[in-house]
C-alpha cells in the first residue's frame, strides 16, 4: 500500500476513486434537489447556482442525476467485476493446478468465449431478456472474466514448481490447503489490478448500454442514460452532453491510473521501463 | 508452413461447434421460450410471427433436434429471414420464382462495417506506430510524457461521448462534416471525384472513432516493445559493430518489436466489430452494428442470431489470418519451435 501511495499517478487514481466513492455514498445527503423530480417550470436550464449543473428536458436537476448516476456506475462496475473475478479465480485455479483434460477443456471454453464479439455477446443476451441494472450487471460479469481466468492460471502453473509450493505438498499438504493458503494469496496482487481495470470497461460499457437505451432504464439516473438525453438537445443544451461524460472519463481514468500504479509498484521489471 | 496451416484451419472446427452452442444457449435464454411475451416487446411480434419463430427454430421438437438444426443453419449460413424488414433474407440474397432478387441484410451491410474497420487500421498504424516509436526513443522526455497522456485518455474517454461531442462541434457549429449516413443528399449525380470527396467527408469521424481505443493500446504496445527490444543483446552488438542509430532502430529493434502486433491486430478484431455498434448507431451508418442494433430493439431474432454468428467467424478469420502472418513473418513460429 505505501509502495502505491508513492506512485504519483496511482495516487491521484486512488484520490479520483475514493472521492466519487465518497459522493456516491453520501448523495442522498448532498444532492440538492429529488433526481427523479420534474419540474416543468425549469426545463432545459443552464447551470447556475441554483442548479450547479443545468437542468435536463423534464426539468430534473442534472447535478442531483450525476450524483445518484455514479451510485449505478460504482455498482455495476463491483458487482460485474465481482461476478467475472469469481468465475475467473475458479475456473484459472481449477486450470492452472490440475492441468490435463480439465485445463484443456476450460482454455477451450476461454477460446471461444473470446471469439464472440463481447458488445455483439451483451447486446444479444439483453435482447432475449428485459434490459435492467441487475441483468447488465450479471451480462457484463459473465462475458468478461476470461481475461481473469487466463491470468489466474498462468500465475498458478509458475507458482506450482515454485520451492515453497513443492516442500508444502512434500510435507502431505491437501489441495484445497495449497490452493488457498499458498497459490491463491500469492496470486492476489495481479488478480486485484486486473479487476480494477476490469471496472473501468465495466464502467465504460454500462454507459454505453444506457446511453444506447439498452441499460439502465429511466427514469433511474445513470451517467449514460443522461448523455442520450443530451444527445435529443446537444444543440440547445451543452451541459446535458458535457457533465456526463466528463465524469466517465474521470471515474475510468481514476481506476486506469490506480491499476496501472499498483501493477507497477509490484512488478519492479515493468517500473524499469 | 502448410501443415502449419493445416494444424491451424482444423484448430477452428472445435471454436465453431462452441460457438454453435454459445449462441445456441442465448437463444433459450428468454423466459420460457424466446416466443413469449414477455421476451417480445415488439409490437409486431404478434401470435403469427411468434408461431414464424417456433418454426424458424423448430421449438417444438425436442432439443437435441433443435441443436441439429441450428448447427446445420450455422453451417449453410443461412439464418432465415428478418421479422421486422419485410422478411428479407437475413445473410445472402435470395431468388425467388419470378427472379426477382432480395438482398441479404448482412450481406448489405458487411461490406461497410469491413471499410470502416480497415480505414481504421489504417489509421491506427499511421497515427499509433510513430508515436510508440518516438515514445520509446525519448523515454520519460516530454514527448514520451505527452503521449502517454494521450494513451491514458484515450483509453477512458467513452467513444460515443467523444463522437458526440465532435459531431456537435464539426457538424452542427461549424458545418465542417456530415454528421451522419454515408452520402449526402444529391450523391448519386455528383461526378466521381466529388462522390469519392463526399464520401470519405462521412467517413472521417466514424473511423476515427472506431480506431479511437486502438490508437491509445497500440502506441503503448509499440513503446513497450520498443524498451523490451532495445535493452536486448542483439541489440548491443548492433550498436558495438557500428552500425549508424537509425539502422539499430528501424532495422533491428523496430521489426521486432512489431512482431507480436501481428498478434494483437488479431485479437482486436472482435473490439473492432463489437465497437461498430455504438459509432454506426450514432452516426446512422448502415452497417453490421447499426444493423444489430436496429434488430435487439426490434427484438429480430433471426437477425440477431446471424449477426452474432456472422461476427464470430469473422473473429476466427481474422485470428487466422494474423497467425498465417506471424508465420509468414517468423520463421520460428512455422518450423514449430515457438508453439
Amino acid at each position: 500500500m505505501k509502495k502505491v501511495l508513492n506512485n504519483p499517478l496511482a495516487l491521484i487514481g486512488f484520490i479520483i476513486i475514493a472521492g466519487i466513492l465518497l459522493l456516491a455514498l453520501i448523495a442522498p445527503l448532498i444532492a440538492p434537489y429529488d433526481p427523479d423530480a420534474i419540474d416543468v417550470k425549469a426545463i432545459l436550464l443552464s447551470p447556475t447556482s441554483q442548479h450547479w449543473m443545468g437542468t435536463d428536458g423534464l426539468g430534473r436537476d442534472v447535478f442531483s442525476r450525476m450524483l445518484y448516476g455514479a451510485r449505478i456506475s460504482l455498482m455495476v462496475g463491483f458487482v460485474a467485476v465481482g461476478i467475472a473475478t469469481a468465475i475467473g479465480i475458479v475456473l484459472g485455479a481449477i486450470s492452472g493446478f490440475y492441468r490435463g483434460w480439465v485445463d484443456t477443456v476450460i482454455m477451450r471454453i476461454v477460446d471461444v468465449m473470446l471469439s464472440i464479439p463481447t458488445f455483439f455477446l451483451i447486446l444479444a443476451v439483453i435482447a432475449f431478456l428485459t434490459p435492467s441494472i441487475w441483468n447488465i450487471m450479471i451480462v457484463i460479469g459473465l462475458t468478461s472474466w476470461m481475461g481473469v481466468t487466463r491470468l489466474v492460471r498462468a500465475e498458478f502453473l509458475s507458482l506450482r514448481s515454485r520451492e515453497f509450493v513443492l516442500a508444502a505438498q512434500t510435507l502431505g499438504a491437501k489441495d484445497a490447503r495449497l490452493i488457498f493458503t499458498h497459490l491463491l494469496p500469492n496470486s492476489l496482487t495481479p488478480i486485484i489490478v486486473s479487476s480494477i481495470l476490469g471496472i473501468a470497461s465495466a464502467v465504460l460499457v454500462e454507459s454505453g448500454l444506457s446511453f444506447l437505451g439498452l441499460g439502465v432504464q429511466a427514469p433511474q439516473a445513470s451517467w449514460g442514460n443522461i448523455l442520450t438525453d443530451g444527445k435529443e438537445y446537444i444543440q440547445f443544451a451543452w451541459w446535458l452532453s458535457l457533465f456526463p461524460g466528463l465524469a466517465i472519463l474521470i471515474t475510468v481514468l481514476g481506476y486506469n491510473l490506480l491499476g496501472d500504479g499498483l501493477r507497477d509498484a509490484y512488478n519492479p521489471r515493468s517500473s524499469q521501463h | 508452413m502448410l501443415k502449419y496451416l493445416l494444424k491451424r484451419f482444423f484448430w477452428m472446427i472445435p471454436l465453431l461447434v462452441g460457438i454453435s452452442l454459445i449462441s445456441f444457449f442465448i437463444m433459450h435464454l428468454a423466459p420460457g421460450d424466446i416466443t413469449t411475451s414477455e421476451a417480445s416487446f415488439n409490437p409486431k411480434a404478434s401470435e403469427e410471427s411468434r408461431q414464424k419463430l417456433r418454426e424458424l427454430y423448430s421449438l417444438d421438437k425436442p432439443v437435441i433436434v433443435q441443436y441439429g438444426l441450428w448447427l446445420k443453419r450455422m453451417a449453410t449460413l443461412d439464418f432465415g429471414t428478418s421479422f421486422a424488414s419485410h422478411q428479407r433474407p437475413v445473410f445472402w440474397q435470395t431468388k425467388d420464382k419470378d427472379g426477382t432478387v432480395t438482398l441479404g441484410m448482412i450481406q448489405e451491410a458487411l461490406p461497410i462495417t469491413l471499410l470502416i474497420n480497415v480505414l481504421s487500421l489504417i489509421l491506427i498504424i499511421a497515427v499509433a506506430l510513430p508515436l510508440g516509436v518516438i515514445s520509446a526513443l525519448k523515454q520519460n522526455q516530454l514527448a514520451d510524457r505527452s503521449i502517454t497522456l494521450f494513451v491514458f485518455i484515450g483509453f477512458a474517454i467513452p467513444g460515443f461521448w467523444l463522437a458526440l461531442m465532435l459531431m456537435y462541434w464539426t457538424g452542427v457549429q461549424h458545418n465542417w462534416l456530415p454528421i451522419s449516413g454515408l452520402e449526402s443528399i444529391g450523391h448519386e449525380n455528383m461526378p466521381w471525384l466529388s462522390q469519392m470527396i463526399d464520401s470519405l467527408k462521412h467517413l472521417i469521424l466514424p473511423v476515427f472513432i472506431s480506431a479511437l481505443t486502438g490508437l491509445a493500446g497500440i502506441s503503448l504496445f509499440v513503446r513497450n516493445g520498443m524498451l523490451e527490444v532495445l535493452h536486448q543483446d542483439y541489440i548491443t552488438t548492433a550498436r558495438s559493430k557500428g552500425l549508424n542509430e537509425n539502422r539499430v532502430v528501424y532495422g533491428h529493434a523496430l521489426r521486432n518489436a512489431l512482431l507480436p502486433l501481428i498478434t494483437i491486430f488479431g485479437l482486436s478484431i472482435p473490439g473492432l466489430i463489437g465497437g461498430s455498434v455504438i459509432a454506426e448507431s450514432i452516426f446512422a451508418i448502415p452497417g453490421m452494428g447499426k444493423l444489430f442494433y436496429d434488430a435487439v430493439l426490434m427484438r429480430d431474432f433471426p437477425v440477431i442470431m446471424g449477426i452474432l454468428t456472422i461476427g464470430a467467424i469473422l473473429t476466427l478469420i481474422g485470428n487466422l489470418l494474423a497467425d498465417i502472418a506471424y508465420a509468414w513473418a517468423d520463421p520460428r513460429v512455422r518450423r514449430g519451435v515457438m508453439q
